[in-house]
Formats: structure tokens, C-alpha cells, sequence
């Protein structure tokens, strides 16, 4: 950066690796290391207390409403749920073998099960699109008309049709599907976004920028990885299997 | 010319200035792309003073309007507008970002004699995400502007046909970017402490903003999800706050509160900071109760995530979670009474020099004592039945917000700004606008008072005539802060303009950040710091670096 820096660089542990610069502001890789660190943990932090409102959010319907909650949450599929948790508990360990391939120097199999755990999120995904679209048929919640409005005359929601009837017995049915979906849907968000740091991670990998020395973007996009996975262990028994 | 005066090669005569942060390199993307806190430290506080003038503005508008009883100005409908443009702006662009943002970026490193904050890229991420709000901020007005005032409250925000879900995504990025200010102190101050400089040799100003970064990111998050419910309720109904789909809009107050109250201490813990410091410099005396006033912030923090009930006295709370945070309130003005009279025992037989920053202290001392203790007053369960929602409240939060936090703003700013600027204000200038910001802030808000014990609702676009005097006291007192701002604004330019060069060591801090050529180079110390003895220990203060002048 500066004229006369001298810049710390970690040497590359072989001729497919690149070596790592340590950013000019620290004086070592540890003080590096653990900065990145802590700040990581730091924003794992404000993830789960962002989540917290949701989760506290559900904890308040779920006093006020019950029957509500007991009937929304067996309209769910859990054998669908418990799949979906295996995947992300299996991905969950892809990704710490990942990591510790990544400080281990072993390029190819980082990038094996970097790429496995990339699957996992895409199965996730893919499951849980078809609870979605389940969702959608019964007209539980329609996302095809999410954004139709609230009817003041009628009391009719654009996405809440319930064809089945199976909600008719209980106070504001729609209650538990809105926060089903405003839940999962967030946690979603948070599986793609997982799924596209990975990546970026492989891409890294396949340059050679992580080994023994330097694998710090891989530790803290793993922990990224576990804290999704820990709010679906919530999330799961809390919303298919409580009720 | 016509004689023979053989010409100067003045480059051989004068040497090549000294490399600073501002001449290093040149060009947008040095500044639009810069990892340097300096910069972003530079960028942040040109933000938020724009959004400062904007919302003062914005406050003129209101006291203007309310010259009449009737109202003079604006329709009812855009005087709601207009007072929650007032609170949105000055809150969540201003006050929120306004100290750690600016002041701490450009001081918390120096003061630590870190090249830099632990995590630079996060710190630029910050300001575009605080850039990114600002946007839509002010896109919500142009799409229709927003009159729910800045608390947004259910079911109100849910139901008005205004801009609401692009102000409530442009606070979600706000509160990003203070999350993540606060993240990369928190980090900085742990990791990154010259060596020597332990956690309580730290200038009371790291110690603020330290225990301000706590409350950043535990707090804010809160708030995040809370404005994105508010969206999804204005896009898909979720029905969580909207009391006609089962929700219940008191919960909402609860976690806008959460968050909110929290907030207050996260605007003023950082004021607290640049006190300690003003106190003791421009007394020359160490401070008094460093220990008490460093653990008091802490303490500050913690107790305010227990009390946010005391802003929903009226809304409907169990009278037993009543008495628990009316009495947990009271707690609050312990550590912070500690504060004001460790500063106060500070400046007691001091070698006091009251120049501009000093005049802003002692301001800052009386208004919160004020804002302070009226606080209690609103605290007391059964008092705050009679007051909440008048201009008592009203003016109890100016006297902390605007007489007490912006006030240590200007103090700060006027104590950094021959550091960071490398030149002097007028300071002749300087003392005549602190006065009359002091003058005419009283003048505003002790009406204020008045009218709100005698029942004046807060944020009516009309009031009975019987208030009229009270409203027009107030008016005149705002103006009489505008024309105090306006001054800052002249002397303050004209010093980047024409001032006069800053000494390394102003006003004879002995800190680290006065340790360092003015201004900083780019990595902030020539050669890396030792912090040796105790900080505010003024038997070493180096007088000559308070005479030599910046090269």
C-alpha cells in the first residue's frame, strides 16, 4: 500500500498454491486471523437476534392463537421437514470436512466437499420448493397472488384461499402461514446466499488461495454455513412438529 | 516586470510537502474506493452534516408553521409530512451515524495507534450502505413522502397510502451500516491497541464508543426485522402488527422499542466520549473517576435494553411490567450521574481554557443536566400519565438529542478539526456561534416545557390560541439556532479555504492521536506508537508540539 511498507506474506505450501499477503494494517497473520474472526462471530451474532424477532414473533401468535398454530402446523409435510434437516445436518458436515480439507492443503478435496455442500443447500431448495408450491395448490399461501392485497370490505387476503377448508375452524388461519413462509422464506434467502459463498469459495480454492497458512474465508463461510443450518434445527420443530 | 531578477526554482527552495492522507493520491476512485478510515471518516461526516442542514430545515419548517395557531404554512397533511422528514432524518441519518461514524472513524484508530480499523472494506461497505438509505430516504419523498413520524408505529404506518416501504428498506440499510460500524470497533479496539495500551489506559472516547458498539450490533438488528415486517405488511399483509388480520400493534411498539431505546444510548454514549475527552483536555487536569466513568457506559448499556417499556406507559402494558420499567428506568440515572459529576469534579480547579470546544462542554454540562433530569421526571410512571405525548416529552429528547448530542458533536468537531483539517477556524467566530446556539436552543425548548406540563400535544398541525405565545418563544429560539448553524457553516468553510495552519498538538491533548503529524499521514503514524504511562497523565504533555506548526 504505503511506500515502505514491509507486507507479511504467508508462503504458499506448494507450487499449486498462491501465497497469502497480510492486509497492511495488521503486523501479523494471527492478529489477522483473529479480527476476521471475532467480527465474523459478531455478525453470526446479529443473524440470530434478527432471526430472534421472528422467532419471538411465533412464540406470540403461538400463546394467542393456539388451535391455529396446532392446525397450520399439520398441514405441513414433516416427512418433507425431516428430509430437509438431514440434508442440511449431512451438508452441515460436508462443510466442516471442507474446511478441514482447506487446512489441511488438500486442494481437491476441498473442493469435493465444497461441492457436495453446495448440493445440499440445491436439495434443500428444491424440496422445499415443492412445500411451496404444495402451499400454493392448497391455497394456503398463494404466492402466484402474494401481493393482491387485503380486501377491508370482505376480510379476504389476496394469498390466503384455503380451498380445503382445513383452517375454517380457527381464528386467523393465515397467521401461521405467513409466519411459516416470512420464516422459512428469510431462512431461504440465507441457504442461497450460502450456496453462492461457497462457490465463491470453491473458485478461490481452484486458484490455490487457501492452504495451511491462509484459510480464514473458508472458517468463516463454514460458520456461515453451520449458523444456517442451526436456525433450521429451530425452525423445524418449531414450526412442522410442535404443533 | 521588466528587471533582471534571475527566477527562483521555488521546488529547490520550499520542500515537497509532507505526504498526508488528503494529498497521498488523488482522484475520485481514491476517495470513492478508499479502505482509509480518514476518508471514510471525511465521506461519512460530509453525509451527515447534509443530512444535518436537511433536517434542521426541515425543523425551521416546522417552528415556522406553527407561528399561527391555525398553522401558517402547509396543510395538515404536509405538516405531517414534513415533522416526520424532521425525525427520519435527523435520527436515523444523522444523530445514529453522526459520532461513531464520522468522529470515531477519523479519531478511534488514531487514539489507539492502529494503522487502521481491524476490517476497512466492512468500514466502506458502511458508508454505501449509509449512502444506500440516505437514497431511499430521500426517494421516499419524492414517491410520496411519509407521515407516520420516525417511529413508524402500527397500524397507522400500515394502513397511510405513503412511501412507507421504501423508508422502512432504507432504515434496514442504515441499520446495517451502523451494525457494522459497531462491529469493526468492537474488533479494533480488542485487536488492534498500540503496544502498552491497555483496556484502561484507553482514552475515555474508545471506552464510549466501545460499550456505544455493543449496543450497535445486539440492538439494531432488532430493529431490522422489524421495519422489513412493517414492508412485508404493506406487501403481502402478514398480519403480525395489523390488529384486522390478528396481529397485535402493540407488539410492534415493543420491538421498535427494543431496538429504539437502546438507540438513544447508542447516540448518546458516544456524546459521553467527546465530554470525557473535552473535559480533561481543555482543563488540563486528568479525569476525574476515569474508572467510574469507563464502567458507567458499560453499565449504561446493559440497563438500557430493560427499560424500552417506559416509552409504552400509556399503550397498554400489565401494571406490574409498568412498575418493573418505570423502576428500572430510575436505574438508568445512576451510571449517567456519575458521568456528569465526574466531569463536573474534572473541570473543578482546572487550568480551564475556554475556547470553542470548551464552550460547547460547558453548554453541553447544563442542557443535560436538564435533559437528564427531566428524564427521571417522565420515568415516574404516574407523571408520565399526564405528560406522554405532550411537548414535555418533546422537549425532554431536544435536550438530550439536540442541546446535548449535537452539542458534543460541534465540541467534537471543533476539537478534531485542526487535527484532521491540518487548519484553524475563526475561533472568534467559533465562541460567538456556540453562544447563540446555547441561547437560542433554550429559548426553543424551555417553552417547550411550559406548554407541554400545560398539556400542548406533541405533533398537532394546530394548537388552541391559548398557546400561542409559548409556540412563538419557540419559533424565535429556532431561528436564533439557524443563524448560529449558519455562522459554523461560514467560519468552518472559510477555515478550509483560508485558515490558518494547525499546530501538530491544538490544544495540548496528550492522547495519541496528537502524537502524530497534522494532518495524519496515510498510515496514521510515522513510526508505530508505544503507549508509555497512564492516558491524561499531562506532566508529559511535549509543549513544544502544541507550538511548532504543521509543516
Amino acid at each position: 500500500m504505503s511506500e515502505g511498507h514491509h507486507a507479511v506474506v504467508i508462503p504458499a505450501p506448494g507450487p499449486e498454491f498462491v501465497p497469502h499477503t497480510v492486509a497492511h494494517h495488521f503486523d501479523t497473520p494471527v492478529q489477522e486471523f483473529q479480527s476476521a474472526k471475532l467480527g465474523f462471530w459478531l455478525f453470526l451474532a446479529t443473524e440470530i437476534l434478527l432471526f430472534g424477532g421472528l422467532f419471538a414473533a411465533y412464540f406470540f401468535y403461538h400463546e394467542a392463537y393456539p388451535e391455529t398454530f396446532r392446525l397450520g402446523g399439520q398441514q405441513l409435510d414433516w416427512k418433507l421437514g425431516a428430509v430437509n434437516t438431514t440434508v442440511l445436518l449431512v451438508s452441515s458436515w460436508t462443510m466442516a470436512m471442507g474446511v478441514r480439507s482447506a487446512q489441511t492443503s488438500q486442494k481437491k478435496k476441498t473442493l469435493f466437499y465444497c461441492g457436495l455442500t453446495v448440493l445440499g443447500a440445491v436439495m434443500f431448495l428444491v424440496i422445499k420448493f415443492f412445500e411451496y408450491k404444495a402451499k400454493n395448490d392448497h391455497g394456503l399461501f398463494v404466492f402466484t397472488n402474494m401481493f393482491g392485497g387485503y380486501d377491508q370490505a370482505t376480510g379476504q387476503l389476496s394469498w390466503f384461499k384455503d380451498y380445503g377448508g382445513v383452517m375454517a375452524g380457527v381464528p386467523h388461519g393465515h397467521l401461521f402461514f405467513a409466519i411459516y413462509v416470512t420464516m422459512t422464506g428469510i431462512h431461504g434467502i440465507h441457504v442461497l446466499v450460502g450456496a453462492g459463498l461457497i462457490i465463491w469459495i470453491m473458485k478461490g480454492c481452484a486458484k490455490g488461495r487457501f492452504h495451511a497458512g491462509y484459510f480464514l474465508p473458508v472458517d468463516l463461510v463454514g460458520l456461515y454455513w453451520h449458523l444456517v443450518d442451526l436456525i433450521w434445527i429451530f425452525l423445524f420443530p418449531l414450526l412442522y412438529l410442535v404443533p | 516586470m521588466t528587471t533582471n531578477v534571475p527566477t527562483v526554482d521555488r521546488q529547490q527552495l520550499e520542500p515537497a510537502p509532507r505526504k498526508t492522507f488528503w494529498n497521498c493520491s488523488t482522484g475520485f476512485w481514491s476517495w470513492a474506493g478508499t479502505l482509509d478510515h480518514k476518508r471514510i471518516g471525511i465521506m461519512y461526516l460530509v453525509g451527515v452534516s447534509v443530512a444535518f442542514l436537511c433536517g434542521g430545515v426541515f425543523a425551521l419548517l416546522v417552528r415556522l408553521h406553527l407561528w399561527n395557531p391555525h398553522g401558517m404554512l402547509f396543510s395538515n397533511e404536509s405538516y405531517n409530512q414534513i415533522f416526520t422528514l424532521h425525525g427520519a432524518f435527523m435520527v436515523f441519518l444523522f444523530i445514529i451515524p453522526a459520532i461513531p461514524a464520522s468522529l470515531g472513524n477519523l479519531v478511534l484508530p488514531l487514539q489507539l495507534g492502529a494503522k487502521d480499523v481491524a476490517l476497512p472494506r466492512l468500514n466502506l461497505l458502511s458508508f454505501y450502505l449509509w449512502l444506500g438509505g440516505a437514497v431511499l430516504a430521500t426517494l421516499s419523498i419524492v414517491l410520496g413522502g411519509f407521515d407516520t413520524g420516525w417511529t413508524f408505529y402500527a397500524p397507522y404506518s400500515l394502513y397511510t397510502d405513503k412511501a412507507v416501504v421504501s423508508i422502512g428498506l432504507g432504515i434496514f440499510l442504515l441499520g446495517f451500516s451502523s451494525i457494522f460500524t459497531g462491529l469493526n470497533f468492537i474488533v479494533t479496539t480488542h485487536k488492534l491497541r498500540a503496544p502498552g495500551l491497555t483496556w484502561f489506559r484507553m482514552p475515555l472516547f474508545i471506552w464510549a464508543l466501545y460499550a456505544t458498539a455493543i449496543l450497535q450490533v445486539l440492538a439494531t438488528p432488532v430493529l431490522g426485522i422489524t421495519v422489513l415486517l412493517v414492508a412485508f405488511e404493506r406487501l403481502y399483509h402478514v398480519g403480525i402488527f395489523d390488529p384486522r388480520l390478528g396481529g397485535d400493534p402493540v407488539l410492534f411498539e415493543h420491538f421498535f422499542w427494543f431496538y429504539s431505546h437502546p438507540a438513544v444510548y447508542i447516540m448518546v454514549l458516544p456524546a459521553f466520549g467527546i465530554i470525557s475527552e473535552m473535559v480533561t483536555v481543555h482543563s488540563r487536569k486528568p479525569l476525574f473517576g476515569y474508572k467510574l466513568i469507563a464502567f458507567s457506559s458499560l453499565a449504561i448499556a446493559i440497563i438500557s435494553f430493560l427499560v424500552w417499556g417506559h416509552h409504552m406507559f400509556t399503550s397498554g402494558q400489565s401494571t406490574y411490567a409498568l412498575f418493573a420499567f418505570s423502576f428500572l428506568t430510575f436505574f438508568v440515572a445512576i451510571p449517567t450521574a456519575i458521568k456528569e459529576f465526574s466531569w463536573v469534579a474534572t473541570v473543578w480547579k482546572g487550568s480551564i481554557a475556554l475556547n470553542s470546544p470548551m464552550l460547547y462542554t460547558l453548554a453541553f454540562l447544563i442542557i443535560f443536566a436538564i435533559g437528564g433530569l427531566t428524564g427521571v421526571i417522565l420515568g415516574a410512571l404516574n407523571v408520565d400519565i399526564h405528560l406522554h405525548d405532550t411537548y414535555f416529552v418533546v422537549a425532554h429528547f431536544h435536550y438530550v438529542m439536540m442541546g446535548s448530542i449535537a452539542l458534543a458533536f460541534f465540541a467534537g468537531l471543533h476539537h478534531w478539526w485542526p487535527k484532521v483539517f491540518g487548519v484553524m477556524y475563526n475561533e472568534t467566530l467559533a465562541k460567538i456561534a456556540a453562544v447563540t446556539i446555547f441561547v437560542g436552543f433554550n429559548a426553543t425548548f424551555i417553552p417547550q416545557f411550559i406548554m407541554g406540563s400545560r398539556g400542548m400535544p406533541r405533533r398537532y398541525a394546530t394548537y388552541v390560541p391559548d398557546y400561542i405565545n409559548y409556540h412563538r418563544a419557540s419559533t424565535i429560539g429556532a431561528m436564533i439556532i439557524g443563524l448560529g448553524m449558519a455562522l459554523m457553516v461560514y467560519y468552518l468553510v472559510a477555515s478550509l479555504l483560508q485558515g490558518k495552519k494547525a499546530m501538530q498538538n491544538q490544544w495540548g491533548g496528550v492522547t495519541l492521536e496528537w502524537h502524530t503529524p497534522t494532518p495524519p499521514p496515510l498510515e496514521n503514524f510515522d513510526k508505530p506508537p508505544v503507549m508509555v504511562g497512564e492516558v491524561y497523565d499531562y506532566s508529559k504533555l511535549d509543549l513544544e508540539s502544541t507550538r511548532t506548526p504543521a509543516s
